[in-house]
């Protein structure tokens, strides 16, 4: 079986970021950049189910500037087996990555695509559910475990009152949730070795995609920050307050 | 042209998330239709022919609606869409599954999560984890939407005399199979619309000791949530986490405990009105957008907390 694995370089989760004073978007010169969180837990999965000989080969694509590369550097680095690098400097929204990742998969006809329910930089959380629409496919989105049974998976899934598990046949489109797995780190031979993996790089031209801003932005402004509070000595002021002042409780 | 409001339900009763979603459709247009899918679903869709301002209601009631499976939902929306400038959903699981497949098959973008309505194609949505905030304009014929509900009062249940129109049956799609699910059962509030919420973090160490919690949430009619860090060490369900990539809350008081206040977590909170910290480390980031901390250790400040609140309700 053959898994695709479709990764966003993406701010680091743990940078504070800034808004630009002339309120264009956020400041991204010299911010650590890491692959999208919930792509490490696809590409993990990806991997453990490589380790079961369910799978038999993994590919990773990214979208984006070419730095990208360092980010299909590090999912070979974990364990798959090459990467595919659609570069172009411009910002790609959700409809188009899912265009973009259905002509890849009409070429290389993987059997299962993993991606991450959400990038953390725009907050989307679409592009896994359009592309299921596009290729007409089942989705199991928001994934916290799979059973592969040959042809058939079911998937259970996050929702808002608890769990739901869904069958569905391969292939199929797969997002995932943070209970999914706890991605591993690279070992360094293993980052040696992954500087040997292949990386095809082509263009969005190539695949006769046209790159849309559907979403202009007119304006990238700080949500209006809170005033600093006080610290209370005892629960009895604590009660006292939001009972008489704030008639809270 | 309408609005279309994609209703979520349980088949039974409408969610508060709908409510607050037909009130962001009427900020667009006076004039708001709504589709409920499920089955044996006509209760849900006489309630929202009540709601104030609604003029049609379309029911499909279809055994292969009643899990709100998105493969078997989404081509009905796309099929009513072409009388529609705008379609809304709440951001919720079942709105954020749905929607971007509604909007693919529609060849047009998404706009996710809205906190603001500025016009008829110009919105406001946080990015960055709620660091930011984008108002970015649609260029796209129709505008998929999905609602952030915290942020747009709630329609009232009456007042409205909306039409109903029934949906013929659709051939199931039978992409995706309901197996089954674990929805878990609980007489307190739901969390994004709770008016006061008590949440644990890493910092409540165990499962049992959220009981502590569960006490005051007894008195307080709260709802309990929880970071990340407590669901994925199995304390409590994921349906409880709040944040960035779990429930975004704003109730009228927040009580965070044991909670660090990691930008993920602040994420999904921070627009509560009153913010209330306990925690043990005075250094905290919790600390910078409580109203109100008490630097402490929680296992001795529940049990007080418990305590006092029987004094103001006795
Ligand atoms: C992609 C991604 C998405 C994420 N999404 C979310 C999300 O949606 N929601 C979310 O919450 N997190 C999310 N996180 C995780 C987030 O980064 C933090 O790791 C998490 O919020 C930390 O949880 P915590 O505050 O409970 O734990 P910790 O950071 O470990 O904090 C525990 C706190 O408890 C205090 N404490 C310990 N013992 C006591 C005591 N006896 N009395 C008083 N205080 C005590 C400590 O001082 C500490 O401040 C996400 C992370 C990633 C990478
Ligand atoms: N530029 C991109 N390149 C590769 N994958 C992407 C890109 N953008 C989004 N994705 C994938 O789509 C998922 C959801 O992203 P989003 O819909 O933007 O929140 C991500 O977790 C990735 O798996």
């Amino acid at each position: 079986m053959k898994i695709l694995v479709p990764i966003k370089r993406v701010v680091d989760y743990n940078v504070k970021i800034k808004v630009k004073s002339d309120n264009s978007g956020v400041d991204l010169e010299n911010v650590k950049m890491s692959m999208n969180p919930f792509d490490e837990i696809a590409v993990e999965e990806a991997v453990r189910l490589k380790e079961k000989k369910i799978c038999n080969e993994i590919t990773a694509i990214s979208i984006g500037s070419a730095k990208s590369e360092e980010t299909l550097r590090t999912a070979l680095a974990v364990g798959a087996d090459k990467g595919i690098l659609v570069e172009t400097e411009e910002n790609v929204q959700p409809l188009e990555v899912a265009k973009i990742l259905k002509e890849i998969i009409n070429k290389n006809s993987p059997d299962l695509v993993l991606m991450g329910k959400q990038a953390i930089d725009d907050d989307s959380n679409q592009t896994g559910q359009m592309l299921s629409a596009l290729l007409g496919w089942p989705q199991g989105t928001f994934a916290s475990k799979l059973e592969i049974n040959e042809k058939k998976i079911n998937v259970t899934r996050e929702i808002d009152g608890g769990l739901e598990t869904l069958n569905m046949e391969l292939p199929a489109i797969v997002t995932t949730d943070l209970r999914l797995n706890e991605p591993r780190y690279a070992s360094l031979p293993n980052i040696m070795k992954a500087k040997q993996k292949p990386i095809e790089k082509i263009s969005p031209g190539d695949l006769n995609i046209e790159i849309k801003q559907r979403l202009k932005t007119l304006k990238v402004t700080e949500p209006p920050k809170k005033e600093s509070g006080i610290k209370i000595d005892s629960v009895q002021e604590l009660v006292s307050k939001l009972h008489d002042e704030e008639k809270v409780i | 042209m309408s609005v279309l409001v994609l209703i979520e339900h349980d088949n039974q009763n409408i969610k508060a998330s709908s409510l607050n979603t037909i009130t962001a459709a009427k900020k667009i247009d006076k004039s708001v239709h709504a589709i409920v899918l499920g089955e044996n679903c006509s209760k849900v869709g006489e309630q929202i022919s009540k709601c104030e301002g609604i003029e049609e209601v379309f029911i499909a009631d279809n055994s292969i609606f009643k899990n709100h499976v998105a493969e078997n939902i989404s081509p009905v929306i796309f099929e009513l869409s072409n009388k529609y400038s705008h379609i809304l959903a709440p951001s919720s699981t079942f709105g954020k599954n749905i929607m971007p497949r509604v909007a693919a098959l529609l060849d047009v973008a998404q706009i996710s999560d809205i906190i603001s309505i500025e016009s008829n194609d110009t919105f406001v949505r946080p990015i960055y984890a709620g660091n930011a905030n984008l108002k970015l304009q649609s260029t796209d014929s129709k505008k998929i939407i999905t609602v952030r509900t915290t942020n747009f009062e709630a329609t009232k249940i009456s007042g409205g005399n909306g039409k109903i129109t029934k949906i013929e049956k659709k051939d199931d799609p039978g992409l995706s199979k309901f197996v089954k699910n674990e929805l878990n059962k609980s007489d307190r509030p739901e969390l994004t619309s709770a008016g006061i919420i008590i949440s644990g973090g890493r910092g409540m160490e165990s499962g049992k000791n959220f009981s502590l919690l569960e006490e005051i949430a007894d008195k307080l009619k709260a709802a309990v949530g929880a970071s990340r860090a407590a669901v994925d060490a199995g304390f409590v369900p994921n349906d409880y986490q709040v944040g960035q990539t779990g429930k975004v809350v704003a109730p009228e008081l927040y009580i965070a405990v044991g909670i660090s206040g990691a930008i993920q977590h602040l994420a999904g909170m921070k627009d509560s009105k009153i913010i209330v910290a306990i925690n043990k480390d005075e250094e905290a980031p919790i600390f910078q957008v409580a109203d109100y901390g008490i630097v402490g250790d929680l296992f001795k400040i529940l049990p007080e907390l418990s305590k006092e609140l029987d004094k103001i309700k006795s």
